[in-house]
């Protein structure tokens, strides 16, 4: 079953009369289930493409459709309902708000999406534990390192158990132990869960996990290969 | 909301010193505010109740043709036995006490200096002298058959360094046009708390005052005090006569009651500066507040947060904000006003004439409930419009655009 659609894309950005092709008609299916790696040299348009797919911003021509619904067009407060239900993102910076514990940045999504305060518990409890970090619930984020922070961020990712989940560099700001473990996280999450990661990555270490890796070339896909297993 | 709220006050403690200092801006603004209108409705009130209980009464009755600049005597001019006319005023239901009184112009003269004077003849054994009578410094009160005593105001006593005993000579305008000078004890020194009222006026015994201004038995007007002022229009019309003309306290201080509609006016105008100003200080601590947390506002609206939602805990930070400074500003304010309304504001203004208005030596803050609602009201209002323009800025931000933000 396809989660994401991307049909002939193109994304240009205006700056004052400058015009920057991002994007220049870009093909992609990705499919439920499916762990995979976005990669290319800077510039080539992966968090362009990761953009339009977490529905954060809108195609300047081209199709972009999630779980079959056309997104292209939605307006703001659509896109946010779309992401609210159906995304779940993590970023390259440890993504978490400062102020709030580990606990209540993975209830946050749960709270926007109208879960009752019993769900939301065992929701994060089971979350926390899943990303080895039952014990830190009400830890706030400058007490947790970098890669229990990437940790938390997925648990998050995770709460509303979205069907896609967007990984921009997600390995960018931690040390080979920490990525090693975050993208552990992620694979099992993916195996155990089924949910389907894209993420954008240049790091040869990471590439390794996945299982399908698209190549984006000067805004365009350049090539797409799939392993059934990891390397 | 709960969640909305613990966020919002999370956000706050994040730079408590900024939100401590933006919060008593708004504190600051309305302590100020409640001392500025507590200190008017003490002056204003203050100011009219002196007014009516020193110099026109609630009512007056006097002779039509009767031309208070000039403090005629003309027998014309005046009320032709007016202990009659005042008990049949005094007969009125809700007049409490009538009075005949008569006014001239003179001045005192002792050996070193003389200082012009508003000569009052009163009644000594009326009810409406009780503001002199309580107000006795020294030596006694006159007596209706002394006829030679004056009593002389605290402040003018203090001008010629006159004590109770003295002597000292007394000229007065005369219903002939001419002036009359007689020698005269100082019976006693009275206080009302008003120096521009105690400076100016000398009082003598009617009879003793009817004698030496040639106005024999008549009086200049009937001074009315009414149980309850409301009731002045009332008593009014049961009042009128051929060849009287009754006046009001707000004719006769006609100064007075416009300052107090214009202080109205010009208090709110002076209510919006003072909270514009605190209303900076809250809209730049929120934008500041922003562009700070840019990237925050991407993640959550990357989460899927709407926009509405994001303006909202933007402007809960504000009403945060506004309660605190609300509370800090009704504490301080309160604490302050509390202090003035006990002891009073020491404000001593001389110089005002009789026709002016009088002003007490003493302000007494008094806060209204309705000064002290509406206010809190407007400092609310204020600081959440404050707040509006950042949280509307917060709701509009692209996620992409947030997200590649520093912080």
């Amino acid at each position: 079953m396809e989660v994401a659609k991307v049909e002939n894309v193109t994304r240009v950005y205006t700056v004052g009369k400058v015009e920057t092709h991002a994007l220049r008609g870009v093909d992609l299916t990705i499919e439920s289930g499916e762990f995979t790696a976005l990669v290319g040299p800077s510039g080539s348009g992966k968090t362009t493409l990761l953009q339009l797919l977490g529905c954060l911003d809108r195609p300047t021509s081209g199709r972009v459709s999630i779980s079959g619904k056309d997104v292209s067009q939605l307006n703001r407060d659509q896109r946010a309902d779309m992401r609210r239900g159906t995304i779940g993102f993590i970023f390259q910076f440890f993504a978490l708000i400062p102020t709030l514990t580990a606990y209540e940045n993975i209830e946050m999504p749960l709270l926007l999406d109208g879960h009752s305060a019993a769900e939301r518990h065992a929701r994060i409890a089971e979350l926390l534990e899943a990303v080895g970090l039952g014990d830190r619930g009400t830890s706030r984020p400058d007490q947790l390192s970098g890669g229990q922070q990437q940790r938390v961020a997925i648990a998050r990712a995770l709460a509303v158990k979205p069907s896609l989940i967007l990984a921009d560099e997600p390995t960018a700001n931690l040390d080979t132990p920490n990525g090693q473990q975050v993208m552990e996280t992620m694979t099992r999450l993916n195996q155990d869960t089924g949910v389907t990661f894209v993420f954008a990555t240049h790091d040869p270490r990471v590439i390794q996990y996945a299982r399908r890796v698209v190549t984006l070339r000067d805004g365009l896909v350049a090539e797409d290969k799939r392993a059934d297993k990891k390397s | 909301m709960i969640q909305m709220l613990k966020l919002a006050f999370r956000n706050l403690g994040r730079n408590r010193r900024r939100s401590f200092f933006s919060a008593l801006a708004m504190g600051m603004a309305l302590a100020l505010l409640l001392m500025m209108a507590s200190f008017i409705q003490g002056e204003m009130g203050d100011a009219i109740d002196l007014a009516i209980r020193l110099q026109s009464g609630h009512l007056q009755v006097r002779a039509a043709s009767y031309d208070e600049a000039k403090t005629s005597l003309k027998w014309e001019d005046l009320i032709e036995n007016p202990d009659q006319v005042a008990t049949k005023v005094a007969s009125i239901g809700p007049v409490a006490v009538a009075t005949p009184r008569l006014y001239a112009s003179g001045f005192v003269t002792t050996r070193d200096e003389s200082a012009g004077v508003r000569v009052v003849g009163i009644d000594p054994l009326s009810a409406a002298n009780a503001p002199y009578r309580d107000g006795m410094r020294e030596g006694e009160f006159l007596t209706p058959d002394d006829r030679e005593g004056v009593l002389i105001g605290w402040t003018l006593a203090n001008r010629l360094d006159l004590s109770a005993g003295d002597q000292v000579s007394l000229s007065v305008n005369t219903s002939g046009g001419e002036v009359d000078e007689q020698p005269f004890t100082v019976r006693g020194i009275y206080s009302t708390g008003t120096s521009g009222f105690d400076s100016l006026t000398v009082l003598l015994p009617l009879a003793k005052a009817q004698a030496i201004t040639g106005a024999e038995n008549r009086a200049s007007s009937i001074f009315v005090l009414l149980k309850d002022a409301a009731q002045t229009d009332a008593v009014i019309a049961a009042l009128q006569a051929p060849g009287y003309t009754v006046l009001t306290w707000r004719d006769m201080n006609e100064l007075l009651v416009q300052t107090e509609d214009l202080s109205a006016s010009y208090m709110g105008f002076f209510y919006l500066i003072v909270l514009g100003i605190a209303a900076t200080v809250i809209v730049n601590t929120q934008i500041m507040s922003v562009y700070e947390r840019t990237r925050e506002i991407g993640i959550l609206s990357a989460i899927g947060m709407r926009g509405r939602r994001l303006m909202a805990i933007f402007l809960t930070e504000s009403a945060l904000l506004a309660v605190g400074g609300i509370l800090l500003g009704l504490i301080v304010g309160g604490i302050v006003i509390a202090y003035f309304t006990r002891y009073g504001f020491p404000l001593s203004i001389e110089g005002f004439g009789i026709t002016g208005m009088l002003f007490g030596d003493t302000i007494y803050t008094q806060l209204t409930v309705k000064d002290t609602v509406n206010l809190t009201l407007m400092s609310f209002v204020v600081t959440l419009l404050a707040g509006l323009y950042p949280a509307v800025l917060a709701s509009r931000m692209e996620p992409v655009v947030a997200l590649r933000a520093e912080k």
